[in-house]
């Protein structure tokens, strides 16, 4: 039992570092301009613009059924217009940044981990080294940039989305006086919220774009190590973005409170 | 030139080199042949240090590159030109995007450059008017003349040829060997190819080394090799195996 933990222990802690150590090359390689502007435009796209349908329902359901059940509690204590304050703030803070992440991370993190993968097994990554060009540079820049982009574009598209559909619940399925939701609404929600929960999509971007390629680039033999790489990647990028949330909430509330 | 000194690879444990040296001067053509599953392609990778060895040396021109960084790596490797195995093109660019790949990351030619270069290279492999193709739509041989094709577009200084022709039928493989002769006159590149093809070993080797028991067991001219009396060697460019191989 104790060498099981001591394995996983380092391995953990090995798989951290080379995580790292690709960070660092990426953001290296970023800052060099080694990035095709073609290549990241796609990647833009391909993170972007198709990440927009999943997106705008996860968030319309999202602040939809956030705006039912609020009410259904604060209707008991008489605090009926003080619901949308509530989904405004979650969505703003948590709930956008966290479940865009999520999503993006099951559509596109899985997507990177495969296609990186594939072509790792099919010996594409090794004649990219023998053309003179760095993996790095060619395969993971473009999706990191593209994805620290398309983030926080698409958790702010998802956090308006939501309180529209929050706002359209409470006031015409609800009954949930307009003007004092919109009041409460404007009143509770600080522009704090918002920068904290953009700041978040940056860094769960950053996350998942290096997850994704990370799991692609170490992946195993054959149909069953690109099989594995694809679900470690969504599942250790999930499971990074509901951490780092809690941390990052702590952090940001605390730096962000004299602004 | 390209020397190697000693190399020792293992993979968890198990010993595939230990102590090949062997030297390819400039121009030079070299065929390595051996059993499959016996290191061939794993040397090769090591020579354009796709794999580093646990032990040894690898220089190319007189630079030893187990000192290197990756990106230091780059510089090097610009002196190569390597076929893979299965070709590996890039599935998802185009025969031309595939071919131009190089240029294209260098930026240093103009798109009509580019675009008149791989016209050149498609015509040398007999490939003109694939250009839109993906490699999906080609056929095996088709896909390994892309692959000649997109590493000889910058002219390196070295090719390598991991099995050129395993996979196809024996005219494609005639066809891919002409090829490679084809390239090597005309380009006047050093060439080290590995293959358990006889056939295209006696074609395309100046020189040819045996890969047996984990380092080169021999080497010699082709005509030398193959009236080799060496039992290992008469026994495997023949193609007969040893009694206890019959298993059925």
């Amino acid at each position: 039992m104790f060498s099981f933990a001591q394995r996983f222990a380092a391995e953990w802690l090995e798989g951290l570092g080379k995580l790292s150590i690709l960070a660092k090359e990426a953001i290296g390689s970023l800052f060099a301009m080694r990035l095709s502007f073609k290549d990241f435009l796609y990647q833009l796209y391909f993170i972007g613009v198709k990440s927009q349908s999943v997106v705008v329902v996860t968030g319309a359901f999202t602040g939809m059924v956030l705006c039912a059940q609020t009410y259904f509690q604060f209707h008991k204590v008489k605090m009926d217009d003080a619901t949308l304050a509530v989904v405004s703030v979650s969505m703003c803070s948590e709930l956008g940044p966290v479940l865009t992440a999520l999503m993006v991370t099951a559509r596109v993190g899985a997507a990177m981990a495969a296609e990186i993968g594939t072509m790792k097994v099919t010996e594409q990554i090794d004649a990219l080294r023998t053309l003179a060009t760095h993996p790095v540079d060619y395969l993971v820049v473009p999706r990191l940039l593209a994805s620290l982009i398309s983030l926080p574009l698409l958790t702010a598209e998802s956090v308006i989305i939501g309180i529209v559909a929050g706002y359209l619940v409470g006031v015409f399925l609800l009954g949930i006086d307009p003007a004092y939701a919109y009041y409460n609404m404007r009143r509770y929600t600080a522009d704090v919220d918002l920068a904290i929960g953009l700041i978040k999509s940056f860094i769960f971007g950053g996350l998942l774009a290096l997850i994704g390629c990370y799991k692609g680039m170490t992946c195993g033999e054959g149909a069953e190590g690109v099989g594995r790489a694809t679900t470690e990647a969504v599942v250790y990028a999930s499971i990074s973005i509901l951490i780092c949330n809690f941390f990052l909430t702590l952090t940001l509330t605390e730096l962000l409170k004299y602004l | 030139m390209i020397e190697v000194r000693n190399l020792k690879k293992a993979f968890r444990g198990n010993t595939i080199l230990d102590g090949v040296s062997f030297r390819v001067e400039s121009g030079e053509s070299v065929v390595i042949i051996g059993r499959s599953g016996g290191g061939k392609s794993v040397l090769l990778k090591h020579l354009i240090a796709l794999l580093m060895p646990d032990a040894g040396q690898v220089l190319i021109d007189g630079e030893d590159l187990c000192c290197l960084n990756e990106r230091q790596l780059l510089r090097v490797r610009r002196k190569f030109g390597m076929l893979f195995q299965g070709a590996a093109l890039f599935d998802s660019l185009t025969v031309a995007e595939n071919v131009a790949f190089a240029l294209n990351r260098e930026r240093k030619m103009s798109a009509q450059d580019v675009r008149r270069k791989v016209g050149e290279v498609l015509e040398m492999v007999e490939l003109s008017g694939t250009e839109e193709k993906k490699p999906s739509e080609l056929s095996g041989g088709m896909r390994k003349r892309v692959g000649l094709a997109r590493a000889i577009i910058y002219q390196p200084q070295i090719v390598l040829y991991d099995e050129p022709t395993t996979g196809l039928d024996p005219v494609v493989s005639d066809s891919i060997d002409q090829l490679i002769l084809r390239v090597r006159d005309a380009l006047k590149v050093t060439t080290v190819v590995v293959t358990h093809d006889m056939r295209s070993a006696r074609r395309l080797g100046q020189r040819i080394m045996m890969l047996h028991d984990k380092r080169i067991y021999v080497t010699g001219t082709p005509d030398e090799i193959f009236g080799s009396a060496d039992p290992v060697v008469h026994r495997f460019v023949n193609g007969i195996s040893v009694p206890k191989e019959h298993y059925f």
